[in-house]
Order: C-alpha cells, then structure tokens, then sequence
C-alpha cells in the first residue's frame, strides 16, 4: 500500500491499534510549557506517579509569561521547575534560556524528519515543518504522554497542498498560508494531516515552513508537514553530524519518510500564488481573510512582531528592513518579541534591535505572553492591534480587542504608517 | 456507566473556539474549580449572559467545529465544574473531542439535519437531553414536545467513557 508520511510514522511507531481506526502512537518526544502542564504534574502527585517514562525525551520550557506577573504565574512556573528537578529532566529552560516552545525547541534541534511529538499546545503542529508528525494535546494526552510515552490518534487522513509559482517581493509564508486559511476555511482540515509541497515551499527556509506549518491548525489541522530536503538536513546538520558521514547520508536515511507516489489523499488543493498579494486578517476568525489593499487605512493603537508564527530572525530582518531609518507613528504602540535568546542575541549582532529601538519599538524578552493576551502587550477594550500571531479570535490579545493577522512586513509598515498599509511603500 | 444528560445550554454558532470557553487570561489556575465561573466569558454571541444562561445547565448544544482553536483543557474542566458533561454539535475540532471523552466526559457528533432539528424544535424551550449509551438514543424532551435521535460513539470513546477517561484506560492497557 502506497503511503503518505502520516502513515508512515504511524506504521513505524504503532505500540496498540486498541479499537477500529484508533492507534495508539510510541513518542519520541514531549514537550511541555507552564500554562498546560501543571495541572498534569498535580495529578501525577495526587495518583501517587510522579515519575516520567523517559526524561531525556521530556523537553520543558516556561515561556508563556516570564518573567512571572504574579504569583500565580510564579506558581505555574515553579511546580514546572520543582518537577522537572526532581524528575532529572535535563532539557528544562527556565528564564535567561527560555523562548517560545515552538521556535526554542527547533532551534534547539529537538525535532527530526519521520519523528512522533505531541505538547500541550495547539501549535505543536509548526513541528512538521521537518517532516515530523506532531500534534497538540490536551492536558490529560500529556499526562499520559509524561507518564508512558505513547497517545492515542485516529489512523490519519491526508490532504496535500500543492504550492506553486512564484512569490512577488514583499509576500511571504505568512501571506500564503492566510491565503490558504481563507480559502479553507476554520474547518476545512479538521482531524487531517496537512502536507505543504510544491516548488514554492522547496524554495522556503525552515523558518518560513515553520511559519506555514504553524497555522495548519487554524484549518482544523492536527500537523502541517513539509517534506525533509536538503535544506531540512542543513538545519539539523549541527545536531546530526555524529549520526550520518555527510549531510547527503542523512538525507537518504530522511527520505523515506517522503509520500509514496501514489499515496491516497482525501483531497488535493493546489494554489498558484504568483499574483498573491499581502494579506490581513479581518473579524474574530484566522479565515475571514482579504489583501492589504482592502484593509489599506484602518487605524491601529498596537503593533505586535513576535510569536511562534513570526518571531524568529528571518521575520526580524524583514520587518528592520522596513523600519530602517524611520520612526513609528506617535499613535502607534510597537512591540517586538525576539522568540528566543538566540534570535534575540543575533539580531543584536545585526543591528535589527537598534533598527527597532530608533523606530520606536519596545524590545521585549522572548514570551508568548502578548499573542494570547496574557502579558508583555494586552490591549485595551476597542482598541486594535496589528500582529505577527496567529489567531484573532474574540478577546484573543485582550477582551474587547480587534486584532489583525499580519506578515512581520505588513506589520512594520503599518506601525509606520499608524494605520494598516502594504510595505511595498516603504520599500 | 454513568448517565449523561440535563437541561440544555443552546449555543447557536459555529466555530466557538476555545480561547472563547475560557479565556487565556484565566489559564494561571492551577485548580480546575477556579475556572467555573470564567465558563464563556468571552463568547461572542448575542443574547448570551453567562451570569445568567449557564447555571442549572448540563448538556451544551451548538452548530459546527465547537472548540476549535487552542488545545486547552480548560475548556472541558470549564464544563465539567459548571456540571456540563455533554457537548452535541454538527463537529468539533479534534483536540476538543479528544479533551472531552479524555476527562471521560461525552462530545457527540450529529448530522446537520438533526442538529437543525433540535435548534428548531427546542431552541428557547425549556430542554432536556439524555443519551442512552446502551440504546444509542437520545432523547429530547421540551416545550411540551419530545424527539427520538439516534447517535453513535466509538468503540475507542466508549471505552474511555466507560474507564473513566484516558489516565484511567492507559493505566489498564500501558
């Protein structure tokens, strides 16, 4: 039987297939964040199994408000790190060394082509960007995640996205997959694997896969998944370089975790997006998606750049290109959230900070706080923010908030301009 | 096995996200309990007081893709604190349905037509809905009128359900 990946991890990680279509998955690995798995941890305490299956495959991040606002929040992060002690987890970022959970973990080379991940987080799904099957979970998956190392899913349906042409300058992955959003709609992916391919992802950095992959979800998606290349194996070469003689090595173990020719669909979408234009997010769903041209004026009191969709260095650039030698308008707050140290050390490097300091920005540490209104950036009742994230769900970045999705471009032309723009004026 | 059922909470929309259910701003509990009364706070929905719409109320009835969006738990352990421990929509996003019958808790799956139904029949009235998950019917009684609908669950969800949820059926089986 020809397959698509999907099935080929299931195959290849299969420990039961307890019911029907039901598989329940071995996992390589476990991320975990402050917010989703305390709770986990509590009742692992009170059933008497404070123990985890496999520490070295258990990574742990708080990220989601860091510092601590409050005590409360200091309680979430200190049951994590209390946890992660003495259960002899090594790979645990606590603040300093901490970023967004979906850029860090990359970064940190956690994440292989042909590998099973689940977290508890939607966005988990960004994951497959590298050819990786990863999902998000509920708290109680991630129990049972910490506790045996397996989850359970549904035998996985497909649908391949075909992305071909030519991307215009000043479009990027942000653009194409809100594009695509729009045209699936909110549902249109529901309990499906999504497969990204086509000359158009081929051409992208494993940041903008990561960037398209990580809004698989809001089509109801349960993992966008690009196919593993030469570009993959470049990513990962510094991690890999003990496992394989040459970079090509690691990319012939890596490609059989590709789809079979023939492998079954449930559908097959193809875009071509040479003649896509920016795009913008307008009402309180990730679908309700138009271009910038008729978006073009609307006046916004925030603007966001950060986030597991946009705030890693390639985004950064893109947006200090825009801003360079200007100010933001004075209506016009601008918030930057570098996503990890790193990112935030190299764009120091390369003068984007400085670029974002004398437009006016505040640079802020790496957390996910603003994108889900929970710190580092909640707006206001009526008030409007344009952002880099990914969702602009109703009270999303802070009750009574509008907020519009954006590319870091788009994003940084309009804190120029105070009200929504393309950046191709500030070109 | 437990029974499922009570009065109906009617949510007429599609795609109530979860950030919608319970808002991110309170995911700093680290108590189930203390969710309660945060339970829809944000949904956008007009006509719907959470102060006064969700007390009293077990069983939801909403249109398609109910809890899309973030993973949280919360949502359900929202539900579960407020009594509610049946959700009956068109669909639901994965994660959502995977939470509720985790927790041990029912997300059934209708067809359009008798999800119309229920909102043109019973909408406004004073409803009850219990599944019989050994019949496969659920029966619907409001507004001095009564319906029959046939539903199914899984052979998978039935089995969480019936251990309770999944730490409980994992801790059997792994």
């Amino acid at each position: 039987m020809p397959k698509t990946v999907a099935e080929k991890i299931f195959d290849s990680h299969r420990v039961d297939n307890p019911a029907g279509e039901m598989y329940v998955l071995g996992l390589d690995a476990v991320f975990c964040h402050e917010i989703t798995t305390p709770v986990a941890v509590n009742d692992l305490v009170s059933r008497g199994k404070d123990r985890v299956f496999d520490p070295s495959r258990i990574k742990v991040v708080i990220d989601h408000v860091t510092p601590a606002k409050d005590s409360k929040t200091a309680l979430q992060g200190k049951i994590l790190r209390d946890w992660a002690k003495r259960n002899n987890i090594k790979h645990f970022f606590d603040i300093g060394r901490n970023g967004v959970c979906h850029v860090l973990f990359p970064e940190q080379g956690f994440v292989r082509p042909g590998s099973t991940i689940i977290m508890g987080d939607s966005h988990t799904c960004t994951h497959g960007a590298f050819g990786a099957f990863a999902a998000g979970v509920g708290t109680t998956d991630l129990e049972v995640g910490i506790l045996k190392g397996v989850c359970a899913f549904r035998y996985p349906r497909s649908m391949k996205i075909q992305i071909s042409g030519t991307l215009r300058k000043g479009v990027y992955a942000k653009d194409v997959i809100l594009h695509i959003l729009g045209e699936l709609g909110v549902n249109g992916a529901t309990d499906q694997v999504i497969e990204f391919a086509g000359p158009v992802v081929e051409e992208m950095t494993m940041e903008s896969r990561m960037t398209l992959c990580n809004m698989a979800v809001e089509a109801g998606a349960t993992c966008g998944i690009c196919y593993p290349d030469m570009t993959t194996v470049d990513y990962l070469w510094p991690f890999i370089k003990d496992e394989f003689d040459a970079p090509e090595a690691a990319l012939a173990y890596y490609r059989k975790f590709l789809p079979d020719p023939d492998a079954q669909y449930n559908s097959i979408v193809e875009f071509d997006v040479s003649n896509l234009s920016p795009q913008v997010t307008f009402g309180y769903k990730p679908d309700n998606v138009r271009p910038v041209s008729e978006m073009e004026g609307t006046p916004v009191d925030q603007v966001y750049i950060g986030s597991c969709t946009n705030g890693r260095l390639e985004d950064l650039r893109v947006a200090a290109e825009v801003l360079a030698g200007r100010r933001i308008s004075d209506s016009v707050r601008g918030i930057v959230s570098p996503a990890t140290p790193e990112t935030y050390r190299m764009a120091m490097e390369e003068g984007i900070l400085g670029t974002f300091l004398d437009a006016g920005f505040c640079v802020t540490n790496p957390t996910c706080g603003a994108c889900l209104g929970m710190s580092n950036g909640v707006i206001a009742e009526g008030e409007v923010c344009a952002s880099t994230t990914n969702r602009n769900f109703y009270g999303r970045m802070g009750k009574g908030g509008m907020v519009h999705l954006m590319s870091p471009a788009t994003a940084a032309a309009t804190a120029v301009a105070g009200h929504i723009t393309n950046s191709k004026l500030y070109a | 096995m437990r029974n499922f059922g009570g009065k109906v909470l009617f949510l007429d929309r599609s795609d109530i996200n979860t950030d919608e259910i319970i808002p991110a701003r309170y995911l700093t509990e680290v108590s189930k309990e203390a969710l309660k009364p945060c339970l829809l706070e944000d949904l956008n929905l007009e006509g719907f007081d959470p102060e006064k719409d969700i007390k009293g109320r077990q069983v939801v009835v909403a249109r398609a893709n109910f809890g899309c969006g973030s993973s949280r738990e919360h949502a359900p352990w929202a539900l579960e604190v407020n009594g509610i421990h049946m959700v009956i929509a068109e669909s639901f996003a994965r994660i959502f349905r995977q939470n509720m019958f985790n927790c041990g808790m029912l997300a059934i799956e209708l067809p359009s037509e008798a999800i119309d139904r229920i909102f043109d029949e019973f909408a406004g009235a004073d409803t009850e809905i219990y599944a019989g998950l050994d019949t496969g019917i659920l029966k619907v009684k409001g507004g001095g009128g009564e319906d029959e609908i046939a539903f199914s669950i899984s052979e998978f969800d039935r089995a969480l359900v019936e251990a309770g949820g999944w730490v409980e059926y994992a801790d059997l089986h792994y």
